[in-house]
């Protein structure tokens, strides 16, 4: 069913009464051609492309709860591309720029807004390290701007300008970041690759893969087995418990990244705004509650929630650069599990089992790449050969020695 | 959460830094003829257990201990607290 | 009009009157009323409108549950938006304002929603505005920004303060109803210590609002003996006004203390205190909330829960109508009936979904048993309803009673689900629940009084006997197990008109029939398409509707349905308190240096470094900018003397047999063989093989070494040598203490730096190049016996030293070197010029260790020692980190000298073009060097090395600049490092 405003009149004048499933509830074949394990953001993703784009569609996605349960369903919505070095940058702008045409694409409103994203600098060494970052994306093709104290008094009168900690002394924005409707990505995706004759596959949890002779033949699955000729694996989070199946060992450790959300506010805030001098990011929701997160709580978990430190930590850096919000009031937290990877970066690789392909150690940088992790997983899985923006995102980079480390953080996962 | 610390009792997470599994006490060899391979397993690879994970916390607004904690990473029960350096002595990390 | 709804009783103050606003009208009530009770008293049936239809609203419950009466209270930088008139506790001068419509409260332009509901169904935004492109930001999403969201901010300043603070308690008492206070005590009478928390500003909980009898007096009063009992007590706390929001872990809970919201003023007091709650067990007697019945036109001002409308009758003395109807599907509807009744109110109707016996005769009500309201009528406050037989009543007040959920949330913080109890068709607290907590009375599904005195008593003995303590003895209270009897009863069939389920955010049985249509059937899917129990509320009066209907629609049962998670906070906290002191200055504690009250006397500009405050530079008078001040202090640095406060930097101080044999470990160099009164330069590598930090370790003695770090790494460095020592090598006999905050330091820099050391020292130190030359370090006592470490090194290039004191001493010896320093012209210098001396003379710093760069690409790879192991020895040798065109530290000047050097500018070849795909590098640092005369930079190029003299350009798109530089050596001072040595 094609969405337009006409159709929503009509629908209107009916009684609401016409309106058809956004997907089927197909059972599972006994084989597909690829069977992609998780419908999140990234395995929807990829089930659309390789079906719209590289000729695939004998596709299974399948996913233990509800599709888009997982990070794409539980995230501050942030898409942007201001990366710095280039195993990241020229990805990321892909997957902007895919944005960019996603919602007439693929007839979805998922709301895309590309309402600016500033990241704020408190001295002359982060001024550096953002100019360095700045010229790097407009080398790359993206978009960069600097902003000084006194043009971000203009624009965003409520910052503390006077009486903060730490000075506000300029900033950097990328004007064509902003925020998405998150769980509409997930649901844009699945209807997209539905209709392109994807099964969509839910509450049906993987518990095995099958490998024989060092090639992946399927995956055990609480409604039976399904045989595949390829199984990708896109279960950011939960990377490490499914590659555990393949007997593999992952350079991630899942850590769990609250986020959370007040009442509903008239527009107060602009764009997405991040804090330079303590953990906090925080943008305004369409409908008018302020989305905000920060820092990971930083030690292993599968748990999904997180603990006070965090949260009051959070809120001490929000009233640290903008004390008009201490009367707003903090609605409802949330906590998501994140692979968090060696480097800060992601994957998206074959393994060296044939037929098992892997994407995963998204870090919290997941959401804002939906387009492009699926574009680029897959371009790998059709042509078994990296797509030329995502040729660093290997597995044995670290055995090599080809970090791609935007933090500078080393391998330490809670540090990036 | 709370970390029941063998020396000073219970004390608030908020006192330690996380560093991750304990297994970082295993700092391979550099002269093992595998040394390259040993390394990158050490520093890089992780079980990151759905269950019983044992991992390093440092009592940075304390005492200065690092301390082996042994934590579910479902449920968040820790169940065992030890001093890091015992454990690393256990293990036979001398010279 | 005055208090034109008021009756008598309840538990209100009438000796004295209370006058307060609302959308500027003046009206009048007493202390012990909520907002919303006074409203009601007022006649004020309409307060709100609703988020997306904008329909009018009054007040639908008594407490925190409240989807529609939300306020903006107070004004000015005081504004508080959202606020649930019903837990506004009223005092005198109080002003609230109506939010979110469009021209008044009575004719909102944005009512017009209300007709387009049609096309306007759940999930339309998503199907349309998605063309052309460009409208979504520039028309589309604005109108709708500006339409959506419900109170302002203020944009002001935040102007209350708020305190933190943390308490310990054997048992926490999460409500303080019947169950609470039997529970409180039970562990209190077992001498146990106790925290009981309510969020109501009195305790009692329903006992406030039934008239239930205990031991033969009201409900009401036996609180207040049950209250002086535990008052009498110095191990039990009561917090009235205070919301447990949330179960951490471990018996970890977050606490709201409203402390001064009930005041006109604060008074500079905390608005209102976040405490940390650890607890040893805890008990859930949260108590429930009512739910209603869906049926059409169910949202009408008037309209309100059974249960919240006996608490505005029996505590506030006010009736909520004059003339009121009640449907109800249970037993406890009745009691409203009833209660009403009783004190003179005349009741309509009583309709009721079951075919049973009346439960109580009302003297002039019509009853309906087996039948069900359809319809309402009245826009601004409800006027009549239609029974499911056709019959019309007038009535201005409806009240509904669907069943009561237990507070189930904080059972569910650690992702524990409730279970399903058909009996009481409602879910109750699952098996797994936070460590340490139980759950009694209704909060458990103990929904009768009784049943839940005796519940909280006899759990809290349980968890006392858990605990160690002696159980106190049987409770032995009077009270009656009143019916609540019910036959889920969840939407009316019949109503052909909308019926709503989530008031606030208007979703109606439509929106979760067409949710279900479109394949939206997960609970989750359900939530997040509809936007059901997503608003202030989060639902609570709402979800188990909506999870009964969708249920139905799916032929599934509501156990299988399930719920969505519970999350914290319970009830919204605002972000002033959860940030509590940390704010503005008070962000982050400041750390000043020994001479911060020196260079504050001399006009210093400060910068942040870290949490340090440190000088920046020291105008003069007669210097306009910056740059004449830096330049000056390093002229006359390099040509005489200058000072700097580097106390900043991390100093380990390293004792031990073993600690040479450390020091070898944790730097790529040796330091095994250094001598004793000798410093050295060393480099530190993370285990990955990247270069972590570097500084100088001098060996005081042979078993006594004291390592500097750079400022930002002072504490990781710290961490990570004690993880070396504990961890990788605990047989090594060394210890380390962190003497950064011990010791005051100072680098005495310049031709005469000997000159102004030896006036200070004592006469017996020989400071001769000879016997105290480059790196030499010694104890010495300085000014007649005062304890000093003096280190022969330097930053800036020049003969210099570094002098370290006792902190005490710190903010004395700056004015002693300075008053000396006198003859030599001496100059104290900031953070700026050191940074120019340190570019000038090419060392790397914060800019260059980023964390991302090899000892290779910092052009130190010869420091790292191949006869020995060190922390990232093996992994520095990966090939990827030894590339043939691996980035090399290296200088940069620009080709025309005039022109400024820009950090963070990339390097690209000359002839090719400026893309990512020819990045060969980027600028680190900058200065202008007043040495030179002209800016230089030190910066990362592939292959820097081998590249000297070759000009290439530096690319500044972001600030559309671009200019030529030449590749020469970082060393633009003094390259043979002659001047040290002097």
């Amino acid at each position: 069913m094609r969405y337009s405003a006409f159709k929503v009149f009509l629908q209107g004048l009916t009684g609401n009464k016409g309106w058809q499933p956004m997907w089927r509830e197909p059972e599972p074949k006994a084989e597909y051609d690829v069977v992609i394990i998780g419908g999140g953001g990234h395995g929807l993703a990829t089930a659309y492309y390789l079906a719209k784009e590289f000729g695939i569609s004998n596709i299974a996605v399948v996913e233990k709860g509800w599709i888009g349960s997982g990070n794409v369903g539980r995230n501050t919505t942030i898409i942007r591309s201001n990366y710095m070095l280039p195993g990241n940058e020229p990805f990321y702008e892909l997957s902007l720029r895919l944005w960019e045409g996603l919602e007439q694409e693929f007839n979805y409103n998922a709301m895309i807004s590309q309402r600016s994203i500033l990241n704020i600098y408190h001295s002359d060494a982060q001024r550096d390290q953002f100019v360095r970052r700045a010229n790097a994306m407009l080398l790359a093709g993206a978009d960069a701007e600097m902003a000084d104290a006194d043009q971000l008094r203009k624009e965003l009168p409520f910052l503390d300008f006077d009486n903060s900690r730490f000075p506000i002394k300029g900033g950097m924005f990328q004007r064509r970041g902003g925020t998405v409707r998150h769980d509409a990505v997930a649901w844009g995706y699945a209807r997209g690759a539905d209709s392109h004759g994807v099964d969509i596959i839910q509450n049906c949890e993987v518990t095995g893969i099958n490998i024989e002779n060092g090639t992946c033949q399927g995956v055990q699955t609480s409604r039976g087995i399904i045989k595949a000729k390829k199984v990708a694996v896109c279960v950011a989070g939960l990377s490490g418990r499914v590659m555990s199946y393949a007997g593999m060992r992952l350079p991630i450790e899942s850590h769990v990244l609250q986020a959370f959300v007040t009442e509903g506010l008239k527009p107060v805030i602009p764009g997405v705004i991040t804090f330079g001098a303590g953990h906090f990011y925080v943008s305004q929701s369409d409908k008018g509650g302020l989305v905000f997160g920060g820092d990971i709580d930083g030690y292993n978990t599968y748990a999904q929630r997180g603990n006070l430190p965090v949260v009051e930590d959070v809120a001490e850096s929000g009233m640290a650069i903008m004390p008009m919000i201490g009367r707003a009031r903090l609605l409802r937290s949330w906590g998501g599990v994140m692979d968090m990877s060696m480097d800060g970066s992601p994957f998206i690789d074959k393994t060296h089992i044939d037929g098992l392909y892997f994407n995963g150690g998204w870090c919290y940088g997941g959401f804002k790449a939906t387009p492009a992790s699926g574009y680029c997983y897959a371009h790998l899985l059709a042509k078994d050969v990296p797509h030329s923006t995502a040729t660093e995102f290997r597995l044995d980079r670290f055995r090599r020695g080809h970090l791609i480390d935007e933090k500078g953080q080393g391998a330490q996962p809670n540090l990036h | 959460m709370i970390i029941e610390h063998p020396l000073l009792g219970p004390r608030d997470m908020a006192e330690f830094v996380y560093l991750g599994d304990a297994a970082l006490i295993n700092r391979p060899d550099w002269q093992d003829p595998d040394a390259a391979n040993k390394y990158y397993e050490y520093q890089y690879l992780r079980d990151n257990p759905a269950g019983l994970h044992r991992e390093l916390w440092y009592h940075e607004q304390g005492d200065r201990s690092w301390l082996v904690v042994t934590r579910d990473t479902l449920t968040h029960e820790i169940t065992n607290v030890e001093l890091a350096r015992d454990v690393a002595v256990e293990e036979g990390r001398s010279r | 009009m005055t208090q034109y709804n008021r009756i008598d009783g309840g538990l209100i103050d009438r000796s004295r009157v209370l006058n307060f606003s609302f959308n500027g009208k003046q009206m009048q009530a007493h202390p012990g009323d909520t907002l919303a009770s006074a409203l009601l008293a007022n006649g004020q049936k309409l307060v709100g409108r609703s988020f997306k239809y904008h329909r009018p609203r009054g007040i639908f419950s008594a407490g925190s549950e409240e989807p529609n009466a939300m306020v903006q209270l107070r004004s000015g930088a005081y504004l508080e938006p959202n606020t649930k008139a019903t837990v506004v506790e009223l005092f005198e001068g109080l002003s609230a304002t109506s939010q979110n419509h469009r021209g008044s409260l009575e004719f909102d332009l944005m009512a017009v929603n209300d007709f387009l509901a049609p096309f306007l169904s759940t999930g339309f935004y998503y199907k349309t505005f998605m063309w052309p492109k460009k409208f979504w930001e520039k028309l589309y999403e604005p109108i709708i920004r500006t339409s959506a969201g419900l109170g302002k901010l203020s944009l002001q300043e935040d102007p209350d303060c708020y305190d933190k603070g943390f308490l310990h308690c054997d048992l926490l008492v999460i409500g303080g109803g019947p169950a609470g206070i039997s529970a409180a005590l039970s562990a209190g009478r077992s001498g146990a210590q106790v925290i009981l928390a309510d969020e109501d500003f009195i305790i009692g909980g329903r006992l406030n609002s039934e008239v239930y009898e205990i031991d033969q007096m009201a409900g009401s009063d036996w609180v207040l003996t049950a209250k002086a009992e535990l008052e009498t007590m110095d191990n039990v706390r009561i917090l009235a006004r205070t919301t447990i929001y949330g179960a951490y872990d471990h018996g970890i809970f977050g606490a709201l203390e409203r402390c001064n919201d009930h005041l006109a003023s604060t008074n500079n007091k905390p608005r209102q205190i976040l405490w940390r709650i650890y607890s040893k067990r805890s008990i859930l007697t949260a108590g429930s909330t009512e739910r209603s019945i869906a049926f059409g036109n169910n949202d009408r001002p008037g309209v309100m829960l059974a249960g919240s409308v006996r608490t505005y009758v029996n505590r506030f003395g006010v009736a909520p109508g004059k003339q009121v109807a009640i449907f109800t599907n249970n037993d406890d509807g009745w009691r409203t009936a009833t209660d009403m009744a009783a004190k003179g109110v005349s009741i309509s109707a009583v309709i009721d979904s079951r075919e049973i016996d009346p439960r109580a005769k009302i003297s002039g009500a019509g009853l309906f048993l087996g039948a069900s309201v359809v319809d309402t009528t009245g826009r601004k406050g409800i006027k009549s309803i239609t029974l499911s037989n056709g019959q019309t009543i007038e009535c201005d007040c409806l009240a509904v009673s669907g069943g009561w959920n237990p507070n189930v949330h904080l059972s569910g913080h650690q992702r524990g689900r409730p279970e399903w109890r058909e009996d009481i068709a409602t879910f109750v607290p699952g098996k797994q629940l936070p460590v340490g907590m139980a759950c009694a009375g209704a909060a458990n599904g103990n929904l009768t009084l009784n049943s839940a005195l005796h519940d909280g008593y006899d759990i809290a003995g349980r968890q006392m006997h858990d605990l160690g303590f002696e159980v106190a003895k049987p409770l032995t209270v009077d009270a009656e197990d009143e019916s609540c009897e019910i036959t889920p009863f969840w939407h009316v069939k019949e109503s052909r008109k909308r019926a709503w389920l989530d008031l606030q955010n208007d979703v109606t049985v439509k929106d979760i029939k067409q949710s279900n249509l479109e394949g939206f059937r997960s609970v989750e899917h359900l939530k997040r398409y509809t936007t059901l129990g997503m608003a202030t509320d989060q639902g609570k009066t709402a979800n188990i509707l909506a999870l009964a209907i969708m249920a139905e629609c799916t032929g599934k049962t509501i156990p299988q349905t399930g719920t969505t998670i519970y999350r914290p906070p319970y009830t919204p906290v605002p972000m002033g308190a959860m940030a509590g002191r940390s704010r503005g200055k008070d962000f982050r504690p400041f750390r000043l240096t020994p001479s911060h009250q020196w260079a504050e006397q001399h006009g210093a500009v400060f910068v942040e470094t870290g949490n340090w405050l440190r000088a920046q530079w020291y105008p003069r008078r007669g210097e306009t900018t910056w740059r004449q001040s830096v330049d000056r202090e390093v002229e006359q640095t390099r040509k005489s003397v200058g000072i700097c406060d580097v106390t900043t930097l991390g100093k380990i101080d390293i004792q031990g047999r073993d600690a040479a044999e450390f020091l070898n470990k944790v730097y790529v160099n040796g330091f095994a063989k250094l001598a004793v009164g000798k410093t050295r330069y060393g480099l530190m590598l993370r285990e990955d093989g990247i270069a972590y930090d570097d500084g100088t370790t001098a060996r005081l003695g042979e078993h006594h070494f004291v390592m500097t770090t750079t400022t930002a790494n002072a504490v990781l460095v710290f961490r990570r040598l004690e993880f070396a020592r504990q961890c990788l090598w605990p047989d090594l006999d060394v210890h380390l203490i962190s003497i950064t905050d011990g010791w005051a330091q100072y680098a005495v820099a310049g031709p005469n730096s000997r000159g102004l050391i030896r006036k200070i020292a004592d006469k017996e130190y020989d400071l001769s190049n000879e016997a105290f030359p480059f790196m030499a370090c010694k104890e010495i006592s300085i000014c007649g016996g005062t304890l000093a470490r003096l280190f022969r090194i330097s930053f800036s290039g020049e003969l210099a030293y570094e002098i370290a004191v006792p902190t005490r001493f710190g903010g004395s010896l700056m004015e002693i070197l300075m008053e000396a320093g006198k003859e030599f012209d001496v100059v104290a210098y900031g953070t700026e010029a050191l940074g120019v001396m340190r570019i000038e003379k090419g060392h790397a710093a914060g800019n260059e260790l980023i964390g991302q760069t090899t000892a290779l690409n910092l052009g130190l790879d010869r420091m790292v020692s191949s006869k020995k192991d060190c922390i990232g020895k093996v992994l520095s040798q990966r090939d990827a980190l030894n590339e043939e065109d691996a980035n090399r530290l290296v200088g940069f000047r620009p080709v025309d000298r005039s022109h400024q050097l820009v950090a963070g500018a990339h390097f690209i070849s000359k002839g090719n073009q400026p893309v990512m795909l020819n990045d060969e590098g980027w600028m680190t640092s900058v200065c202008f060097s007043p040495t030179l005369g002209h800016s230089i930079g030190l910066g990362f190029i592939k292959r820097g090395d081998q590249r000297k003299g070759e000009i290439v350009r530096a690319v500044n798109p972001i600030q559309n600049s671009e200019i030529e530089v030449e590749i020469v050596s970082p060393h633009f001072v003094d390259p043979e490092g002659e001047r040290l040595r002097v």
